[in-house]
C-alpha cells in the first residue's frame, strides 16, 4: 500500500497552561523569514471554533498547526504534496517536519517555556480516505508500514500502538512510548545513519 | 495535489448523476489543457468560477508579510489558473446547497472534504452556502466528484451564472409562512442549474425564496430575483402564489428589489424567471461589469418598462414541461418528524434555559421546535459535522439547513428531546447559546482569504464575539438582540447594509499611516426581507471599533424611548448627535508610537507598510489631500442629514459636490493651480487620475471614477429620494477610493 498526505501529530503536556496568543505573531514569522525549505504562506486562525483545527501555518507542501482537534493540543504537521520514496521515508519526512516545529516552537521565549511535547503520544494519520479508508485490513496494512518506522523512532525501545476504529475517521494510530522521549530526542533518533 | 485523484474517477465511475459527472469530466479536461497552455487565462478563469473555484489572497503570489512585500516561491511561477493567479496558490471551492438543505450523508461529505482537501473547516456563508478554502486546483475535479456522488453540485456557484437559491430555513415549520416554499425553490434551483437562457449574463444572479413578508430569514429585497409566498381566495377557493421582486441587490451601491407582480402563481414561477434571464442576457451590460448585475437594468429601463419586456419574452417562451411537472408533488410537499410530538420539560440547568431562550423556537406543528446551532463566524469543523450527522438521524429524518446568518437550523425536534438533543450539541461544541442576538455576528471572509478584503472582518467579528459573550446575558434585552454584520470592504457580502450595527472595512491614512479603518452603517432593516439599507455614519480605526460597539448599545439602551428600534432610535436621535458621540473615536492615537493602531485584529503585521517611509515623528505631518478628503467626507455626511431631514435636492447636489471635492483633493497633488470649477475638475481629473490610470484599483479598475462622470453628466437634473440616496452612496465609493488612491501614489506632504 501506498502511505501519502501523512499526519503527524506531537501531543503537548499541560496544554492548559499554553498561551496560543504568541503563536499568531511566531508564526507570521515563520512566513516572514520563510524558515525552512518548505514554503510557508499564510496563518489561519480557527481557535473560535471547538475542539477544531486551532492556528495553522498554511504551507504549499504541507501544513504546521497548533491543533486542538478533539480537545487534544498537539503540534501537528499535515503533509498535502506528494512524496516519492518509500512509505518509510514518508512517515519520517512527516515526522521530522512536526518534530522540527514543536522544537522551534519549545525554543520561543515568547511561549515562556510552556509549550511542550509530552514525551509520551504521538498520532499518526494517513489524510485520504481512498489510499487508507479505516478499515481492519488497512489498519493491520499501516500497522506493519509503522513497525520498522517506529523501531526507527523509538531507538528499539517499547511503545503501545492502538487505532481509532470509528470508520468514519481518518486512519489514524495512536503511538504511546513506554519510555519518555523529547522532540529533540525523537529527531535525533530520525537523523540519517 | 492528492495521489488519490485519478483513483477516485474509477471509484465513482457510473456512481454519479450523469448531468454532474459530464460536467465534472469535461472541467477536468479543461484543467489538463490549461495546465498545457492550451487554454486561455480569462476563459479557464470564467470556465471554474462556473464550478465555484475562485481565487484566495496572495494567488497573485505576492504577500505583504509585515516587513516586505514577498514573493511567494511556488514550484511552477509561470503557470496561471487566471489573469495575475497562480496555479499552484491555493484557492476556495464554494459549494452550493440549494436552500440550505443538507441530509446527514451530505454532513459527512462535506466533513470528509474539509479534512482531505481543506484544513479541516467547513465555512457556512451569508447565502446559505458551504466554502472551504485552501484548497489546490488540481484537486477540485475529485471533490466534485464526491460532493456529486453525495448529490451537490458546486456548477454555478460562482461567475457570471445563477447563483445559489436561499430561501427561509424554516420554510415548513415557520408558524408565520404563507405555505413552504421548498419546493419551488427547488424546482427552480434545478430548472435554470446549466439552462441556456442563462449563460450569458454580464454578472451574478441571485434568487431568493421568502414564506413570509415581515421576517427576514430570505432577505428577497436584496437579490436580483425574489419570491415572497402569499395566498389569495379564488372562487372560495385558496390558491398559492408569490409576490415576485426583480432588482435587489447589495454590492457597492445597494438597490431594493422592486415588485415585479403581487401575484403570480406558481405555475408561473419557473416562465417567469426564465423570461427575466433571458431579458437580462439580452440587454443586461456586459462590457462594463460595474453596471452589469441586473439591478441596473431594471433601474436604467424603470420598473414598467422592465415588465413589459420581460411578459413580452414570456410569451414568445416555447413551453417546457419542467415549469409545471413539479407542482402536484409541491402542494403535497411537507417533512415529516423522526419522533412523536412532545412536551417541553420545564426544569433545566441554567445553561440549557439559557439555550432555549434564543437557539429554540416553536414551529407552527404543535409539539416540535426549530432548533438553531449557532456557528463562530460560519466555522464548522469535520468532527462537529459528523456529530451534527449523528445529531439529525437520531432526532429528525435528517432535515437540516443553513442560514444567511452562517448557522445551521434542525427541525422537527420533538419537545421532549430538547435536553437530550442539548446535550449532544454540547458534547460537540454546538450548544452555545445566543443565536440572533447581538453575540452571533456575521462577517464575510474579509482579509483572512479574500482578494478584495480590507480590513479583517472576521478578526473584528471574533473579537467583538469574544467580548460581548462575557456580557451578553447581563445586557438590556433590546441590546441582546441587535444585529451586527461586517464586510471587509464595499462589496457587502457580510450583508452590513441590512445590520443594526453594519461596518465595512476602508483604509485612512493617520500620521502617515495607513491605518485599517471600519466605516460604521447604522440602521438597517433586517425585518421585512432586509426591507430598508442603513447609512454610512463615520469611518472609526478597526481597534476602536468594539468601543463603538459598547458606545452606541450604551447610549440605545439608556436613552431609547417607549420600546422603540434601533433604526427608530437612530433616525430620531439623528446622524449629527451619533457622528459627535464617536468622533474622538476616529481620531489617532494619543501616542504616535501606539503602533497597535496600524495592525488590524488578529494579524499582527502593520497595515499596508508600502505605504510607510515617514519617520516616527511624522504624527503632525499631514498632506493637504488628507485634509481635503476629509472634508469631502464632511461634505457628504451634510448630504446624508439632508436626505434624512427631506431635502432630497440639496443633498444630491451636496453629495454631488462632495465627489468634486474629493476629485480636486487628488487633481491638486498634481497641479496646484486647479480652479473651482466643476468642468476644469472633472476634467482634469480624467487627464490626470483616469486616463493614466493612477486613480485605477487593483481590482475595479476605474469603477469609481465613472460615478463622478456620471455626477458631473447629470448635474442639474432633479433628484428623487431615490436618485439622491443613489448618489451619495457613489459618492461615499468615490470618496473611498480617492483616499486609497492617495495612500498608493506618493503626495508629497506640505501639497
Ligand atoms: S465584502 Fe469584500 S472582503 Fe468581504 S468577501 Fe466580499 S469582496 Fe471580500
Amino acid at each position: 500500500m501506498e502511505l501519502q498526505h501523512i499526519n503527524v501529530k506531537l501531543l503537548l503536556g499541560k496544554p492548559e497552561q499554553v498561551d496560543l496568543d504568541p503563536l499568531i505573531p511566531i508564526f507570521h514569522e515563520w512566513i516572514q523569514d520563510q524558515i525552512w525549505d518548505d514554503l510557508l504562506l499564510d496563518v489561519a486562525d480557527y481557535r473560535h471554533v471547538h475542539a477544531g483545527p486551532g492556528v495553522i501555518l498554511i504551507g504549499h507542501e504541507g501544513n504546521y498547526s497548533m491543533d486542538n482537534t478533539g480537545n487534544r493540543l498537539g503540534v501537528r504537521y499535515n503533509r498535502k504534496a506528494a512524496l516519492k520514496g518509500s512509505n518509510l521515508d514518508r512517515l519520517k519526512q512527516a515526522s521530522r517536519a512536526a518534530l522540527r516545529a514543536c522544537e522551534r516552537l519549545e525554543a520561543d521565549s515568547r511561549l515562556q517555556g510552556k509549550l511542550r511535547f509530552n514525551a509520551q503520544e504521538l498520532e499518526i494519520s494517513i489524510n485520504d480516505r481512498l489510499l487508507a479508508p479505516n478499515t481492519p485490513a488497512t489498519r493491520e496494512a499501516v500497522k506493519a508500514e509503522l513497525i520498522p518506522f517506529l523501531q526507527e523512532l523509538l531507538a528499539g525501545s517499547d511503545y503501545g500502538l492502538s487505532f481509532n476504529e470509528d470508520p468514519r475517521s481518518l486512519l489514524q494510530a495512536w503511538v504511546k512510548p513506554l519510555q519518555a522521549f523529547s522532540a529533540t530526542a525523537l529527531s535525533r533518533n530520525l537523523l540519517p545513519a | 495535489m492528492k495521489t488519490s485523484n485519478a483513483l477516485w474517477k474509477q471509484r465513482l465511475s457510473g456512481k454519479l448523476p450523469e448531468s454532474l459527472a459530464d460536467e465534472i469530466d469535461i472541467f477536468e479536461t479543461e484543467v489538463a489543457l490549461k495546465k498545457q497552455g492550451k487554454l486561455e487565462d480569462r476563459v479557464f478563469a470564467e470556465t471554474r468560477l462556473r464550478r465555484g473555484v475562485y481565487g484566495q489572497r496572495y494567488d497573485n503570489g505576492q504577500r505583504h508579510d509585515g516587513k516586505k512585500v514577498q514573493e511567494l516561491a511556488y514550484p511552477n511561477r509561470e503557470l496561471t489558473k487566471g489573469p495575475n493567479t497562480l496555479w499552484d496558490a491555493p484557492g476556495m471551492q464554494r459549494i452550493k446547497i440549494p436552500g440550505g438543505g443538507l441530509n446527514a450523508s451530505q454532513l459527512e461529505t462535506l466533513a470528509d472534504l474539509a479534512e482531505e482537501y481543506s484544513d479541516g473547516i467547513a465555512h457556512v456563508t451569508t447565502r446559505q452556502d458551504v466554502q472551504l478554502h485552501y484548497v489546490h486546483i488540481e484537486d477540485t475535479p475529485t471533490l466534485m466528484r464526491r460532493l456529486a456522488a453525495a448529490n451537490i453540485t458546486t456548477r454555478e456557484a460562482c461567475g457570471n451564472s445563477v447563483r445559489n437559491v436561499t430561501a427561509c430555513p424554516y420554510a415548513g415549520v415557520c408558524p408565520d409562512e404563507a405555505f413552504d416554499v421548498t419546493p419551488y425553490m427547488r424546482a427552480l434551483s434545478r430548472f435554470l442549474l446549466g439552462h441556456p437562457d442563462c449563460q450569458n449574463f454580464g454578472r451574478k444572479f441571485k434568487p431568493a425564496f421568502s414564506g413570509c413578508s415581515q421576517h427576514a430569514c430570505a432577505l428577497t429585497n436584496m437579490h436580483d430575483l425574489g419570491f415572497i409566498a402569499v395566498k389569495r381566495s379564488e372562487n372560495g377557493q385558496e390558491k398559492r402564489g408569490f409576490e415576485m421582486y426583480v432588482g435587489g441587490g447589495l454590492g457597492a451601491v445597494a438597490y431594493q428589489a422592486k415588485l415585479f407582480a403581487p401575484f403570480v402563481p406558481p405555475e408561473e414561477v419557473l416562465p417567469l424567471a426564465q423570461a427575466v434571464a433571458r431579458v437580462y442576457a439580452r440587454l443586461g451590460e456586459k462590457k462594463n461589469r460595474n453596471r452589469a448585475r441586473l439591478k441596473f437594468l431594471v433601474q436604467d429601463f424603470g420598473i414598467e418598462r422592465f415588465r413589459e419586456l420581460v411578459l413580452e419574452e414570456r410569451k414568445n417562451l416555447p413551453p417546457d414541461p419542467r415549469w409545471t411537472e413539479y407542482l402536484e408533488d409541491a402542494e403535497k410537499f411537507q417533512e415529516e418528524p423522526l419522533n412523536p410530538a412532545g412536551q417541553q420539560p420545564a426544569v433545566g440547568s441554567e445553561a440549557f434555559q439559557r439555550w432555549l431562550k434564543t437557539n429554540v423556537r416553536p414551529q407552527k406543528q404543535a409539539g416540535y421546535m426549530i432548533v438553531t446551532v449557532s456557528l463562530p463566524i460560519g466555522d464548522i469543523t469535520s468532527n462537529q459535522l459528523r456529530a451534527l450527522a449523528d445529531i439529525t438521524r437520531r432526532f429528525t429524518r435528517e432535515t437540516v439547513r443553513t442560514t444567511v446568518e452562517q448557522n445551521f437550523v434542525i427541525r422537527w425536534i420533538s419537545q421532549s428531546d430538547l435536553p437530550e438533543l442539548y446535550q449532544a450539541l454540547e458534547a460537540a461544541g454546538l450548544g452555545t447559546p445566543g443565536a440572533g442576538t447581538i453575540i452571533d455576528i456575521v462577517a464575510c471572509p474579509g482579509t483572512d482569504t479574500c482578494k478584495l478584503g480590507i480590513s479583517s472582518s472576521r478578526g473584528l467579528a471574533a473579537e467583538l464575539r469574544k467580548r460581548l459573550a462575557e456580557q451578553s446575558f447581563q445586557m438590556d434585552e433590546a441590546i441582546q438582540n441587535l444585529h451586527i454584520k461586517i464586510s471587509g470592504c464595499f462589496n457587502s457580502c457580510g450583508q452590513h447594509h441590512v445590520a443594526d450595527l453594519g461596518f465595512y472595512g476602508v483604509s485612512r491614512k493617520m500620521s502617515g499611516y495607513a491605518v485599517p479603518h471600519f466605516q460604521v452603517v447604522l440602521g438597517g432593516e433586517w425585518g421585512h426581507n432586509a426591507a430598508s439599507y442603513g447609512q454610512p455614519v463615520v469611518a472609526i480605526p478597526s481597534k476602536n471599533i468594539p468601543e463603538v460597539v459598547t458606545r452606541l448599545t450604551g447610549c440605545y439602551a439608556a436613552a431609547r424611548k417607549n420600546g422603540e428600534g434601533f433604526r427608530d432610535f437612530v433616525t430620531r436621535i439623528g446622524k449629527v448627535e451619533i457622528k459627535r458621540l464617536l468622533d474622538d473615536l476616529a481620531q489617532p492615537p494619543a501616542d504616535p508610537t501606539d503602533h497597535s493602531f496600524f495592525k488590524d485584529w488578529g494579524d499582527p503585521r502593520e497595515f499596508g507598510l508600502g505605504d510607510h517611509g515617514i519617520g516616527e515623528c511624522a504624527g503632525e505631518v499631514i498632506s493637504s489631500t488628507d485634509f481635503d478628503l476629509a472634508a469631502a467626507e464632511r461634505q457628504l455626511f451634510e448630504a446624508q442629514v439632508l436626505w434624512e431631514n427631506g431635502d432630497v435636492e440639496q443633498a444630491g447636489k451636496t453629495a454631488y459636490q462632495s465627489m468634486l471635492r474629493a476629485a480636486k483633493a487628488l487633481v491638486k497633488a498634481e497641479y496646484s493651480d486647479v480652479g473651482d470649477d466643476p468642468d476644469e475638475i472633472v476634467a482634469e481629473f480624467r487627464a490626470r487620475l483616469y486616463d493614466t490610470q493612477k486613480f485605477f484599483d487593483p481590482y475595479a479598475g476605474g469603477k469609481f471614477a465613472h460615478y463622478l462622470f456620471a455626477a458631473h453628466q447629470k448635474a442639474g437634473v432633479p433628484h428623487t429620494p431615490d436618485s439622491a440616496r443613489l448618489l451619495m452612496d457613489e459618492a461615499r465609493l468615490f470618496i473611498e477610493a480617492s483616499h486609497s488612491c492617495s495612500n498608493r501614489i506618493e503626495i508629497p506632504v506640505g501639497i
